[in-house]
């Protein structure tokens, strides 16, 4: 494995100095477009991060607001914090290991991307941490789907209270851009198992794990707000 | 072309001009205590805003037909990427203008908005509802009675149609009218409410304007000093009867007030 | 530093494409996507012009009876109404300059052969297109369209039982916006990753044009911003729906509860206002970016302060992130927060400001050529004054009691935002026909497109701030209930009689659009002697945009005569560097 510490710090040094020195022309094409995706991936961020901080804004303003109640003419504050279910934390771990086994997938795709054309590779070196990945998101998955049954299964919907409406939305949103994600791993895992070119497939790993260790970050970040701001 | 652009462009300022200065239609009389203030700010903020606008029209005018191109091989543009200097100075002053207009008119509303109504203003509840605004009195003794929204039925105007709460004591005395009535030269301290949707309580004489949201009472005061009627216009869609939502303010001596709220009472028994 | 300069021999996204479909329909070229949503845009605003037509009908008669659409009620004046500025704003403002003209000519400015995504690019426009549609849908369905105006307040919009129209009709509208915010991200991310990534060796970002500039700035607004539409978006489809009360308090409608409590009509106005506000900069900043470019052209002069029109269009997009509470000064909003939000209206100003005087600093003593660009670039610096100047009025708060809700702001932002932007739409058509066509557009019907609809504009616009001054209202159906307005009428009425000849002479420019793509004179690759990339190339551009070549860059956008130099002009491309200072 040192190996492949080694392989990764040259790569990032071809990567971030693509344009420059004259290496192999398949290679240099390799690390042009993982430049330019990983930029793309870093403003399509950037996009994201401003519907979970309006979220986010929503979420305190809602907390804090008083509202008028008109039978007395007071103000008063109607906000209940939710009890949050302890498996969310099982599933918070599947995710933490998730972007583990991302990071290896994508370590993995880099350097084969880089080493195409050249000397031949074990198809199996390639697929289990993308298959694994892929599988520890959709367990994350399910595994949100079961603690929104147990809320139900306690009586909190979505328009239970206004903890709730917040539970619902942010674990959902966040699902739905993680599912995003899954489906990215599928299409390059499909893509490589055709055996399509490593390039374009180590391109869509690299992006997607970037993409994927930020919705890490983001869900670690949702829980904290959740628990310690309830 | 020049010459055509250059007399379209005047033509078009001067005429929107003359317009503005001879105040053909113009703001409608003021008649509260702030009106003086806020009218005189209008008009400062109108001249130097005035003054930029036609001088920078004419000049886009002039130089649209000064600088054309008259086919002279002589005379060439002048190359130049610009400068500095003259960047700076325009900067400052178009900054100092901003800021210093915006200085002045926030003294005003400090004045107005920072702080609360006085302690002897005269209170009405204004409630907007789709479609009308009714304005409740709290009585001799000052309370305003609870409301129910389980209660409000918008078509039995008055009492049922904000939702009063007979049972509550303080309720008693209270007394909802269709009108708005207010001593003269007394400050009035507004309580807005909103049954259903956003609107918004303008009073175009008295400089007032404020939106009544649902879920809040929002307290906002103002002093009339004429007496007369004055149209009240919401100033916030609310439906497909926005532009029928008006009501009356009328302001009338103290001592007509009283006997109005008077009169208003012994309805009561 | 040249970024991309190798990127540009990268393997090419993808080889020209030969089926039908393939090239017109599900193209990948910016340049053909870029032609999509042009007709996309110029769609919607016969469709938006027309709702306004109706509009100005109803106001002056009534009660008059129209064929086909027979009489228009009061509730149908404000669907009118809400139709049209939410089909303006989006489908036309936020798509013709940024998804129309800068995705076929950012790349080609910056000397790159497409953008950075290709699908992504293709997607974004169908997606935008798709939410074009069920927003005409939303006319169609029972109830029909929403009546709550483009700002969509709630209560009034999450109720289905607050008005007609408010039912599914209003789901539409809601999805057709969440739908238009994701293509407007994608297109965002497009064009950020191009201009950081593909600019061609030599063209630093100190030497892109300013409308490279303008695309860009416009680009990292959109970005930020409509994120937080869709969040709002999404937080009202679950009010109106699912029963939640993120904006809904206890309310009654007509005496019933609706099940509602808690939440805050002011947090939609806050939401909506934060993408509110970078929205008008983005409907005008590629405007900025274009006449800038135009009125250097057209004086033979470069423009006047470069570096500060870069960072005037920097301040803008930056300050309009911090002002939008400048929409909310009646809204129940603290006192002291409207004090501070005024101070940084105020400020975002001073920006504007310069920029209008680099405007006049470039064609002083330049050699004014009046082709029809110019005209409507001209046209441009004249509206965005008369709009501007209005802005102070309503900055300060206590000018805006008076004004708030009135025709004034009503005149106000369509001067700055609707016609000015228009103009700069205008202007970008006449001026890249030739480039994108290979054919020139009349002159003599464009100089009759272009006074008609300056003195038109004007016409319908500049009344309305006396109105607003007699406080004539906004959104109001019909002026017969408050007394007032008697009086005020008759200059609606002069108003209403300008929109009919306005909007008549826009079918000159329509009949101009397509009679010149089949008759208009041929065009050579660089008519205008500009001397910016897309004028180095052919006529319409090869499908990789350079034919094969790639272009290295000399010299800065604004090369004119240069003293000492052959020519009036030097291209970005020319290596002879003549500089004399």
């Amino acid at each position: 494995m040192a190996s492949t510490t080694t392989t990764a710090s040259a790569n990032t040094a071809r990567v971030l100095g693509a344009g420059f020195g004259r290496p192999d022309q398949n290679e240099l094409d390799f690390a042009a477009r993982l430049r330019r995706v990983r930029l793309g991936v870093g403003v399509a961020l950037t996009g994201i991060v401003m519907i979970f901080v309006s979220y986010s804004s929503a979420y305190v303003v809602r907390q804090g607001l008083p509202t008028l109640d008109p039978r007395t003419g007071a103000l008063v504050r109607d906000w209940l914090p939710l009890q949050l279910p302890n498996f969310l934390l099982v599933n918070t771990l599947v995710l933490l290991v998730s972007t583990l086994t991302m990071e290896l997938a994508r370590r993995q795709a880099v350097s084969a991307g880089f080493g195409a054309g050249t000397a031949s590779r074990t198809e199996t070196d390639r697929m289990p941490w993308l298959a694994l990945t892929i599988i520890l998101g959709l367990s994350f998955l399910s595994g949100q789907w079961l603690v929104w049954r147990e809320l139900a299964a306690s009586g909190f919907y979505v328009a239970t209270s206004p903890s709730s409406s917040f539970f619902y939305l942010l674990t959902g949103m966040h699902g739905i851009h993680l599912l995003d994600g899954i489906l990215a791993l599928l299409a390059a895992g499909a893509a490589s198992l055709l055996r399509k070119s490593a390039t374009s497939t180590a391109v869509v790993v690299d992006a997607t794990a970037w993409y994927w260790h930020f919705m890490t970050v983001l869900w670690v970040y949702i829980l904290c707000l959740l628990e310690f701001a309830p | 072309m020049g010459l055509v652009i250059l007399v379209v462009i005047w033509l078009i300022t001067f005429i929107s001009a003359y317009f503005f200065v001879a105040k053909t239609w113009w703001l409608p009389v003021g008649a509260s205590a702030a009106a003086a203030g806020i009218d005189h700010h209008f008009a400062t903020t109108y001249f130097l805003m005035g003054i930029v606008f036609v001088v920078s029209q004419l000049a886009l005018g002039y130089f649209a037909w000064k600088y054309r191109d008259r086919g002279s091989a002589t005379r060439q543009a002048l190359y130049s990427h610009g400068n500095n200097r003259l960047e700076i100075i325009w900067t400052l002053l178009t900054l100092i203008l901003f800021v210093g207009l915006n200085f002045m008119s926030s003294s005003i509303w400090a004045s107005e908005r920072f702080r609360p109504a006085v302690s002897d203003a005269v209170q009405v509840e204004v409630t907007g509802m789709q479609f009308a605004w009714y304005f409740r009195y709290p009585g001799p003794d000052g309370k305003f009675g609870a409301t129910k929204p389980e209660l409000q039925d918008p078509s039995s105007g008055g009492e049922g149609a904000i939702g009063l709460d007979t049972s509550d004591p303080a309720s008693k005395d209270d007394f909802v009218t269709g009108t708005m009535y207010v001593p003269v030269n007394r400050e009035i301290d507004v309580i807005l409410r909103a049954e259903d949707v956003i609107h918004s309580f303008f009073i175009p004489a008295m400089r007032f304007k404020q939106d009544a949201v649902p879920g809040l009472a929002i307290h906002m005061h103002f002093t009339p000093i004429a007496t007369g009627d004055y149209e009240i216009a919401c100033s916030q869609l609310c439906g497909l009867g926005h532009y029928k939502m008006h009501g009356i303010l009328r302001v009338v001596t103290q001592e007509e007030f009283d006997k109005w709220v008077a009169t208003q009472e012994a309805g009561k028994q | 530093m040249a970024t991309g300069e190798f990127a540009a021999h990268a393997v090419h996204a993808h080889a020209a494409p030969t089926s039908w479909i393939r090239k017109y329909v599900f193209s990948l070229d910016h340049k053909v996507i870029g032609i999509q949503y042009f007709f996309l845009a110029l769609t919607a605003v016969f469709v938006g012009m027309f709702l306004s037509l109706l509009m100005r009908i109803h106001l002056i008669w009534p009660a008059a009876a129209l064929p086909l659409l027979g009489e228009i009620k009061p509730e149908t004046y404000l669907t009118l109404l809400t139709m049209h500025g939410t089909i303006m704003v989006f489908f036309v403002l936020t798509t013709a300059p940024q998804g129309g003209f800068g995705n076929y000519f950012l790349p080609i400015q910056i000397g790159a052969p497409d953008m950075a995504f290709p699908v992504l690019n293709m997607l974004s426009f169908w997606v935008t297109a798709l939410a074009f549609f069920v927003m005409i849908a939303a006319f169609f369905v029972v109830g029909g369209a929403p009546l709550h105006g483009w700002t969509g307040y709630p209560p009034l919009s999450a109720l289905q039982s607050a008005g007609p129209g408010e039912g599914l009709g209003a789901d539409l509208w809601v999805i057709s916006i969440a739908l238009f915010c994701v293509g407007a991200l994608m297109s965002a991310l497009n064009f950020i990753t191009t201009t950081l990534d593909m600019r061609a060796r030599g063209m630093t970002l100190m030497r892109m044009p300013l409308t490279c500039w303008a695309w860009f700035i416009t680009a990292i607004l959109g970005l930020l911003a409509f994120g937080v539409l869709l969040s709002a978006g999404i937080l009202l489809l679950l009010d109106r729906n699912a029963g939640t009360s993120f904006f809904v308090p206890l309310v009654t409608i007509n005496g019933q509860l609706t099940g509602h409590k808690g939440g805050s009509p002011l947090l939609w106005q806050h939401l909506f206002w934060f993408f509110g506000h970078p929205e008008v900069y983005i409907a005008i900043l590629p405007a900025m970016g274009l006449c800038s470019q135009l009125l250097s052209v057209f004086s033979r002069k470069p423009i006047f302060g470069y570096k500060a029109m870069v960072y005037a269009m920097l301040s803008i997009g930056f300050l309009g992130f911090m002002v939008w509470g400048h929409h909310m000064f009646m809204s129940g909003m603290s006192p002291y927060t409207a004090f501070a939000f005024s101070v940084m209206t105020m400020a975002i100003g001073v920006p504007s400001a310069i920029k209008t005087f680099n405007w006049l600093g470039t064609i002083w003593r330049g050699r004014i050529r009046f082709a029809s660009p110019m005209l409507f670039a001209l046209g441009f610096v004249s509206l965005f004054i008369s709009g501007g100047i209005s802005g102070p009025f309503l900055a300060q708060p206590v000018l805006d009691i008076q004004l708030h809700d009135t025709y004034f702001v009503v005149g106000h932002f369509h001067l700055i935002m609707g016609v000015a932007s228009i103009f700069g739409i205008f202007a970008a058509t006449y001026y890249w026909f030739p480039k994108m066509f290979g054919r020139m557009m009349n002159e003599s019907m464009a100089r009759w497109h272009f006074f008609i609809t300056l003195i038109g504009t004007y016409a319908i616009f500049m009344p309305m701030h006396y109105l607003g001054m007699a406080a004539h209202l906004r959104r109001y159906s019909q002026l017969t209930e408050l007394k007032y307005l008697h009086g005020l009428v008759p200059l609606q009425e002069f108003m209403t009689y300008a929109a009919f000849i306005t909007i008549a002479g826009q079918f000159i420019f329509l009949f101009n659009l397509f009679w010149s793509m089949k008759f208009g004179d041929k065009a050579s690759d660089n008519p205008w002697e500009a001397t910016t990339l897309e004028w180095t190339t052919a006529t319409p551009p090869p499908h990789d945009n350079f034919g094969g070549h790639i272009p290295v860059v000399y010299n800065g956008p604004y090369e004119y005569s240069v003293p000492g130099a052959p020519r009036d002009y030097i291209m970005q491309t020319d290596p002879e560097v003549v500089k004399a200072h």
